[in-house]
């Protein structure tokens, strides 16, 4: 069972390059009963779209 | 109507100037890329209807000055470096994870309301630039030439000299910090 340090490294990489079945599986069930991960995941998300919003120039 | 030039560069020069030295990290380096993006602006022929428009295609034209500059003092981030950056990874650590790596309570991620209506407030942007200058150097450029300049994983390893699964604990390390960062100075104070 990965716990939310190892969790949120798998949410960092599945932004750089494809997960395993293994990890992808691991890290779906954390996330399920993890609320603090499940909001992490979404803040990776968000992340990435504020710096490609900052990265382009968007920003008012 | 075409812009008046000038002075629109004159405007939005201190925004590239900031953009390239978050990235570059040394305000020589920055001062020149932005030097060759004015110039390359001043001599196109591109016309624009609004100073947003007009802004986004400097930053593109910049943003290959960054990568040029980059490419050309690669392996600048040695493996050495990064590992100077790592010392103050464990502090964060340890403010974040307990003994057995589940979140502290008080460092539980929260959720982020509505961060599109974030983005359209310039103080978010402000916020945002300060966590990232407040990321370690190395850890710094390595995250924004993934994200900002679109370089894939293995090309940030050869220009950096790092292994890959180094490169990955960079970015993890880059991406934790400035999301607590986000956190703790925007969203938490932006919940209802």
């Amino acid at each position: 069972m990965l716990n939310c340090r190892q969790a949120t490294e798998l949410m960092s990489q599945e932004q750089d390059r494809p997960l395993t079945l293994v990890e992808r599986l691991g890290l779906r069930l954390h996330v399920w009963i993890c609320a603090g991960c499940n909001n992490y995941r979404r803040q990776m998300g968000i992340l990435r779209a504020a710096c490609r919003r900052f990265g382009s120039g968007g920003t008012p | 109507m075409d812009l008046d030039r000038q002075r629109e560069l004159n405007a939005l020069r201190p925004d590239l100037l900031r953009f390239a030295r978050l990235q570059l990290r040394d305000a020589g380096a920055a001062e020149d890329a932005v030097q060759e993006t004015l110039l390359a602006a001043l001599t196109g022929s591109h016309r624009f209807e609004s100073r947003s428009s007009y802004k986004t295609w400097l930053i593109s034209i910049l943003r290959n000055k960054i990568i040029d500059t980059i490419r050309s003092q690669s392996r600048e981030v040695s493996a050495s470096s990064l590992a100077a950056d790592e010392a103050g990874d464990d502090l964060l650590d340890d403010a974040l994870f307990d003994r057995r790596g589940h979140w502290q309570d008080s460092a539980t991620p929260g959720r982020w309301a509505d961060p599109e209506a974030s983005f359209e407030q310039q103080q978010f942007w402000k916020v945002f630039e300060a966590c990232l200058d407040r990321l370690p150097a190395k850890t710094a450029r390595v995250f924004m030439m993934r994200e900002f300049l679109g370089f894939e994983t293995d090309e940030i390893c050869k220009e950096a000299g790092i292994s890959s699964s180094n490169c990955w604990v960079v970015l993890h390390r880059a991406r934790l910090g400035l999301r607590t960062c986000l956190e703790t100075n925007w969203f938490a104070g932006a919940e209802t």
